[in-house]
């Protein structure tokens, strides 16, 4: 392949977005109220039409006969480059909005920054995807403060959440070698820059929340290695299913 | 090239007029602003189109619906799904968001505006039915990406609301 980098940078991003889309997918039917579970899904069909484009771009440059669908469907779950954080479960109603919170206060920095970036179909889709995301960011931080600050259950229930969750966070901010590659080129987004301002924003939300921010230090990492939790190889079953039992159905 | 101007073939006009967004009917795809651009080469349409929200169902239809209503004219075309620019609520017409008020889906507000509804700090949204602007948000997220749902406080009745999009 001739842009190896820029293929795995492209995965790096879309899988993130694809594996937290089937997450959110999950709750469709099964939201805690119908309002919620509507915004789930929405938030699920924008994610996946985010990873369409990506995954479109990266068949491109693979230059072979590869379809999106192949990238999406076929491939083996060490090959999925996603951060731990989006594959977690939906423990209960907690963790599904405290996992998308950590993750669109990161996602949101960091479309801000691809929209700079050199290549201009990746700037193209940053700047189309950042629109939407700004409404999941609205979203999700809107619940926590909800939740934080409502009862005493739901208190609790959110401070649990984010203290199992905060675990994933610095993954977030880990450069992997296609990352390094496509910053040195001006393509890329150096993630380490957004560290600061990304745990400023998160704390002071969790404070205006009523929530302590997590102390621990110890966080873990390999996802973007495509070392995975065990949740990671249920969540493909599901998401390949189809494609696996029937190769190369179509709709 | 970026251009945030429509290139359109007058000839094409009246035909990709008749093709409609399959989530609203009565709103023809021109008035929404996804076509950016339809023009001859050597006999064959090339029309590109442009998503509302990146996962919108609809764009595939609506690609397959201008395929169509082009052949029937007697054209054939190709379909080219851009991402530059990015579609905004800006384009949609006059027009089109007077068919989307009597379809009973609110237009959108201006950027800030659409903010304070969606926070629930003000209310702004003029009910479809009875347009009173005593309408409260009921959800963020709508029947489909685009939307929100409202209800009128004063005559009751529930209705979306189009989300801004800049």
């Amino acid at each position: 392949m001739k842009n190896e980098n820029l293929y795995n940078y492209l995965l790096g991003i879309a899988d993130n977005s694809l594996v937290l889309g089937q997450r959110m997918g999950e709750l469709c039917g099964h939201g805690p109220s119908l309002e919620t579970d509507i915004a789930c899904t929405n938030i699920s069909l924008d994610l996946f039409g985010q990873v369409r484009s990506y995954f479109q771009y990266a068949a491109k440059i693979a230059g072979d006969n590869r379809t999106e669908d192949d990238i999406a469907m076929l491939r083996k779950e060490r090959e999925y480059k996603n951060v731990l954080l989006v594959e977690q479960p939906n423990t209960n109603f907690a963790y599904t909005i405290g996992r998308q919170f950590l993750f669109d206060v990161y996602h949101l920095a960091f479309l801000a920054e691809l929209q700079k970036s050199t290549d201009l179909t990746l700037s193209a889709i940053a700047n189309k995807c950042i629109k939407e995301v700004s409404y999941h960011e609205r979203f999700s931080s809107d619940w926590v403060k909800r939740l934080g600050d409502g009862t005493k259950e739901s208190n609790q229930k959110m401070q649990d959440a984010i203290n199992d969750l905060w675990t994933y966070t610095d993954e977030l901010f880990h450069q992997t070698d296609a990352d390094k590659a496509m910053v040195a080129e001006g393509i890329g987004v150096d993630v380490t820059i957004l560290k600061e301002n990304y745990y400023k924003q998160v704390n002071n939300l969790l404070e205006e929340a009523t929530l302590e921010v997590p102390e621990s230090k110890w966080f873990q990492k390999g996802g973007k290695e495509g070392i995975h939790t065990e949740h990671l190889g249920y969540l493909l079953s599901d998401l390949q299913y189809m494609q696996r039992t029937y190769p190369n159905m179509e709709w | 090239m970026t251009t945030t101007e429509q290139n359109i073939d007058e000839k094409l006009i009246e035909i990709l007029e008749k093709v409609s967004d399959p989530e609203i009917p009565v709103l023809s795809i021109m008035d929404m602003g996804v076509v950016r651009s339809a023009v001859i080469i050597n006999d064959i349409v090339k029309v590109e189109i442009t998503p509302t929200y990146s996962g919108c169902p609809a764009m595939d239809v609506i690609g397959d619906d201008i395929k169509k209503a082009l052949k029937d004219a007697g054209y054939e075309s190709e379909i080219d799904l851009i991402l530059h620019p990015a579609w905004t609520t800006d384009w949609i017409t006059s027009r089109g968001r007077k068919a989307l008020e009597d379809y009973g889906i609110a237009a959108p507000l201006e950027a800030e505006a659409d903010k304070d509804v969606l926070l629930n700090e003000k209310r702004l949204v003029k009910c479809t039915n009875c347009g009173s602007q005593n309408t409260r948000l009921v959800s963020q997220f709508g029947s489909t990406a685009c939307k929100a749902q409202f209800q009128c406080e004063d005559c009751q009745e529930p209705f979306d609301y189009f989300k801004c999009l800049k």
